[in-house]
């Protein structure tokens, strides 16, 4: 209790304070901004001298996305935004089935190359994009592929499963081999321990796994700004690029969409903080 | 009972031809969209693939490399990807451990400071890219505005339209977004950290920097590392920020490699040139993979 209130703790807490206060302030300050610019007038965002607190606040960018009227970009935005939702929800329930399939048997079942194998997974991890994207622009225009969901899905499940092997073989392994042979003495196929053994046991490395891959699908942009070309498959990053390249930009339009398009990813990270902190610490280390 | 429970594996394979065909979904689509692509574009910088060129698709042997290796405009954009990455890495390692050892304090409101650093993380980065570069706009912009009203500038500076400082400015948006990916791994290693070590110390008479050298630092060196590697190896390949916030300028200010490669491959069509500058990103990445995979050895050799 003394030590409690000895001044030179005091003082040392008033300065934890004030350094949280400055966290605080640079990492809040650009969202505030983000979100006041969407809803001011677009006459307000360029008039100087600045003023911070928006004159009149509207919602109608966000009613011009979610609603049917509304200009070009409002349209272009609801449109990448669902192509966004169905690509990665696509990408992170098949890499979930396919990855979990493969780590299953690099945790658990003895062929030849194994470790081999593994380590080529993590390779191409770590093959940048612009790396192979050449030779696949050549292959999908010939198979007149470009512009289609299904491609966007195909390709990102190449970056999404080397990681969900990654990180799901380390849960999996950590699951003691007795329950496994249990099931099979109580008559389960190997595939039924993997769905009923497995998949339950790990359950939260394998929602930990599932938020960090639908968020890597969702802020994909090289492979969808090269294969994508109109609103049938154009996903959310490449319509904000877009719109912000312009000449004259309509910065209160693409301040709406930015909302709207941080609102899955802020709500996962919100809601799973404590997954995702596991997913990105807990597949490397070993304790 | 072991016959039976083979028996039920799958028909009448084996545990190999089994661990096959669960492995072949994920390996034909990584072999597919990463592997052959990989070798067909070594193959690539190895050929003429210039689109007007007359003898295209001949076979040039190395002369693709040496004459990206031997132009002053590579070695420019190296520079800048070096000077990138380095800057962004040392300043995001660097607050990212002070934010970690603050938030790992008790004071009010830390934990939901703790729940709030994660934010920036989370956006997509074209929302992040596409937000400072309105942040930075020379006429409107939010930036100009606060060091005006601080009084710190007396005119509106075009902060992207400055060769010499838009990197710096894009340095600036990419710690914003990704201080606090290193301060959550700095954070988590902390909370490993035995508490009566520091007690131990204090009895030694160790003061708080003597404790931190001796007592924290070397508990965090082999997180510091997988930071320091991991985010090298994404930052040297980064493409978003760049194309959204200047799309390489202004007059090759934040031109860089593969920024440089985006643009000869796929705006001027020159595929072997691409190709080129794209695998010599790769070797560096492989590089850098293979100190990560050394790195994670040594710590399970540790542990």
């Amino acid at each position: 209790m003394t030590r409690a209130l000895s001044p030179r703790r005091l003082g040392y807490t008033v300065f934890q304070c004030a350094a949280g206060l400055v966290l605080l302030a640079f990492t809040m300050a650009p969202f505030v901004w983000l979100f006041i610019s969407s809803i001011s007038l677009r006459r307000d965002l360029i008039t100087v001298p600045y003023r911070f607190e928006p004159a009149n606040a509207s919602l109608e960018r966000y009613l011009a996305i979610f609603g049917t009227g509304g200009n070009d970009i409002a349209r272009a935005f609801k449109f990448a935004l669902l192509n966004s939702l169905i690509v990665a929800g696509l990408v992170t329930l098949v890499g979930l089935a396919t990855g979990t399939l493969a780590s299953y048997s690099f945790a658990r079942l003895r062929f030849a190359f194994k470790d081999q194998l593994l380590y080529a997974l993590l390779f191409t991890y770590m093959v940048p994009p612009v790396v192979i994207v050449i030779p696949l622009y050549v292959a999908i225009n010939a198979l007149g592929l470009l512009d289609r969901k299904v491609t966007l899905v195909f390709l990102y499940l190449s970056m999404t499963i080397p990681f969900i092997v990654w990180s799901t073989r380390s849960y999996f392994g950590s699951i003691s081999k007795s329950f496994e042979e249990a099931a099979l003495i109580d008559g389960c196929t190997r595939l039924q321990t993997l769905r009923y053994v497995y998949l339950p046991m790990a359950r939260p490395g394998l929602v930990a796994t599932a938020i960090l891959a639908f968020i890597v699908a969702w802020d994909e942009f090289f492979f969808s700004l090269i294969f994508t070309s109109t609103l049938a498959s154009k996903t959310m990053p490449v319509a904000i690029a877009e719109f912000s390249g312009k000449n004259s930009v309509d910065y209160g339009m693409i301040t709406a969409g930015g909302v709207v398009a941080s609102i899955p990813p802020l709500l996962i990270a919100v809601l799973f903080q404590k997954y995702i902190v596991m997913g990105m610490t807990g597949g490397g280390n070993k304790e | 009972m072991r016959t039976k429970a083979e028996r039920r594996t799958g028909g009448d394979l084996s545990e190999e031809a089994y661990a096959f065909l669960l492995l072949s979904p994920a390996g034909l689509v990584v072999l597919a969209v990463v592997l052959v692509p990989l070798a067909i574009t070594f193959v690539y910088t190895l050929m003429n693939m210039e689109l007007l060129s007359e003898n295209r698709g001949s076979f040039v042997g190395l002369a693709n490399y040496a004459s990206v290796l031997g132009s002053a405009w590579f070695w420019q954009s190296l520079g800048r990807t070096l000077y990138f990455t380095l800057s962004s890495l040392v300043l995001e390692t660097g607050l990212g451990l002070l934010v970690a050892l603050l938030l790992n304090g008790s004071f009010p409101g830390v934990s939901a400071l703790r729940a709030l650093i994660i934010l920036p993380w989370a956006i997509p980065t074209n929302v992040s890219a596409a937000l400072w570069k309105w942040i930075y706009h020379p006429e409107f912009g939010a930036l100009n505005a606060l060091l005006q009203w601080m009084g710190i500038i007396k005119e509106c500076r075009s902060w992207l339209g400055d060769p010499s400082v838009a990197m710096n400015m894009l340095v600036l948006a990419d710690v914003w977004k990704m201080t606090p990916l290193a301060a959550i791994f700095f954070l988590a290693a902390l909370q490993f950290i035995n508490k009566a070590l520091y007690e131990a110390a204090r009895i030694d008479g160790a003061g708080p920097f003597r404790r931190f050298w001796y007592v924290t630092m070397p508990h965090l060196v082999p997180t510091l590392l997988v930071v320091v590697v991991m985010r090298s190896m994404e930052k040297f390949k980064a493409f978003d920020i760049f194309y959204v916030m200047t799309r390489g300028g202004p007059a090759n200010g934040t031109m860089v490699l593969t920024y440089e490669a985006y643009l000869r491959g796929f705006t001027n069509l020159d595929y072997s040139a691409a190709a080129t500058i794209a695998y010599l990103i790769a070797f560096i990445v492989l590089a850098l993979t293979f100190s990560y995979l050394r790195l994670l050895r040594q710590e399970d050799i540790n542990d």
